[in-house]
């Protein structure tokens, strides 16, 4: 359960940081992304997919837990 | 010599790897690689931030040389107390050359070593007490600090001092901020954790301390420089660009900086990043909790500095993008005459990089400006998103190099024969006595600045002198020189 920090670019898109990893990707697609709900499954623009547990939408930039699903390597 | 070709530097490195037993061969070929420019991720190249090889010559630091060297240490009306022995805070005193303003002992203390000069009996009975009274002396002695920081050496942690306890008490007692910094030495595996550590106390310790307080009058103009550390003054040299271009800078972290200007940042409209290694972690907590964007940009060479001004004034109104077009312009002829004068003299020559958290990517634009090409990098303490952003940076089939060892360094240098190597200390001596000129690229090697416009005045002046200085023609004994005495080789 790394935790996320979470925001977003001068283009509008999320931007996806783990500290302890300086992962630091671009989120190619969200799952749920709409005025009443935030989150579900989001994959990163290197393939790797992490899952949040759906949310109303947050105030960017925001830290998060989230579940790794699969590794993406 | 011409550059070589991803080919030969492929071999090149696996002929370095070859003497290393097996297991140590595999751990450095991961961090060795062919710079391509086509990746978007380093990760799929390079390996970084993993424990150096017991046995091979590393370069690296410690965690509390990463917290009290870089991060603490240049706050200049604090006093930073070495906690432990002697050694670890005298040896490393005022080595890296933090210009400040003040009058040292009175109401600044960057060149001073204040330490609890750790006796057995410390370690066995422990600490605290001495600590609580070393404040009070501190107090005594030094009436106008503004604040203590407690920079922990390796055996607080290890003995299990309770040091945030005696900093509670000693802020009630002192009514000043008293911050305990758990930067043991062993943390980690180089400063890099340091800077992360020192990152976090600031936040936990520091940052809140004016929430809630709207009294310091702000402008919509306000930014503050983080990750700059005023060596040989540069932090002067790029402050003074931003406010010509009509930003105010409210704080400096921490060349010439003071814990006010620390307290006040959460105030201000951006932060603007230099070291990104050693301050990213405090920009993005002020991005979360305050909402303050932050941008990184480099201040070495016009071209860099143009690009840097641009896109900070791009976030601010009108009458700051006229300031950074009216500051570029401003300094044209300037910068215009220090090229026209050094690259006759530079153009061609080739350089080899290796450095701490920034410069190894930073500095490329400013060879780049003489005409100079930088064909080997690397980072001691660098982390994947460091090698990210070096990638493009970089030509392509030059070399990378992570926490490269003395021996590989010194092979690559052989092979490649560059005219300059830009390092730090602990590795000047080894190539000058190669006969390959060498700028120490820490401290400037006593020189600086060379930030913003005025540093590349003197940047472009040191590599000359450097490079084209007479003695290189020197180093080799005369009767081993009959063929080529033309030039400087590394015998190879
Ligand atoms: S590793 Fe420990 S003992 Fe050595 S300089 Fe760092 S803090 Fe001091």
């Amino acid at each position: 359960m790394p935790s996320v920090m979470l925001k977003k670019n001068s283009e509008g898109k999320l931007i996806f940081y783990i500290p302890k990893k300086d992962l630091e990707e671009v989120a190619e697609s969200v799952q749920f992304d709409t005025t009443e709900k935030w989150g579900g499954e989001v994959v990163l623009a290197d393939g790797s997919r992490y899952y949040f547990d759906p949310i109303t939408p947050p105030d960017f930039p925001i830290t998060l837990r989230a579940k790794r699903v699969d590794s993406g390597e | 010599m011409a550059a070589l070709t991803r080919e030969e530097t492929e071999a090149l490195i696996q002929e370095v790897l070859e003497i290393y037993p097996e297991q140590a061969k595999k751990d450095r070929a991961k961090h060795l690689a062919v710079n391509d420019q086509s990746l978007e991720k380093s990760n799929k190249c390079i390996t970084s931030n993993r424990k150096s090889l017991p046995g091979v010559m590393t370069i690296r630091g410690c965690a509390y040389a990463g917290s009290k060297g870089v991060v603490w240490g240049p706050i200049k009306d604090m006093i930073h107390i070495s906690h432990g022995p002697v050694g670890c805070g005298q040896y490393s005193r005022a080595g890296r050359r933090n210009y400040y303003v003040g009058t040292t002992g009175v109401n600044t203390f960057g060149t001073m070593n204040f330490t609890s000069d750790f006796q057995e009996k410390d370690i066995v009975f422990g600490g605290d007490k001495k600590l609580a009274k070393i404040m009070n002396e501190i107090e005594g002695l030094f009436p106008l600090h503004k604040g203590i920081s407690i920079q922990s050496e390796c055996p607080i942690g290890l003995i299990g001092d309770d040091i945030e306890a005696v900093a509670k008490k000693a802020n009630k007692e002192l009514g000043k901020p008293i911050v305990p910094v758990r930067c043991e030495g062993f943390r980690g595996v180089s400063q890099s954790l340091g800077h992360h550590i020192a990152n976090d106390a600031i936040r936990d310790w520091v940052l809140e301390n004016r929430d809630g307080d709207d009294s310091f009058p702000t402008t919509p103009y306000d930014v503050a420089v983080i990750g700059d550390y005023n060596i040989g003054g540069d932090a002067w040299a790029s402050r003074t660009l931003l406010e010509e271009m009509g930003l105010r800078v409210v704080a400096q972290w921490s060349g010439d900086g003071t814990i006010a200007e620390i307290e006040k940042t959460p105030k201000v409209k951006l932060n603007l990043i230099h070291c990104y290694r050693s301050m990213n972690y405090i920009a993005r907590h002020m991005e979360e909790k305050y909402k303050i964007p932050w941008l990184e940009y480099n201040f070495f060479g016009p071209t860099k500095i143009a690009e840097s001004l641009r896109r900070i004034a791009a976030q601010f109104d009108d009458t700051i993008k006229a300031g950074a077009e009216r500051v570029i312009a401003r300094y044209e002829a300037e910068y215009q005459a220090v090229i026209d004068k050094y690259k006759p003299r530079l153009q061609g020559k080739r350089v080899m990089l290796y450095i701490g958290g920034l410069r190894p990517r930073h500095v490329i634009g400013a060879y780049e400006d003489l005409g100079m090409e930088v064909v080997g990098t690397g980072y001691e303490f660098g982390h994947n998103d460091d090698y990210d952003r070096t990638i493009k940076e970089m030509g392509n089939a030059t070399l990378l190099y992570d926490d490269v060892t003395g021996y590989e360094f010194e092979e690559f240098v052989k092979k490649v024969q560059p005219d300059l190597i830009g390092s730090g200390i602990k590795e000047k001596y080894i190539f000058q006595k190669m006969g390959v000129p060498f700028r120490q690229m820490h401290s400037w090697d006593y020189s600086g600045p060379y930030h913003g416009y005025d540093g590349f005045a003197i940047f472009a002046r040191d590599m000359d002198m450097t490079i084209n200085n007479p003695c290189w023609k020197q180093v080799k004994a005369p009767w081993k020189t009959e063929a080529s005495s033309d030039a400087v080789k590394v015998a190879a």
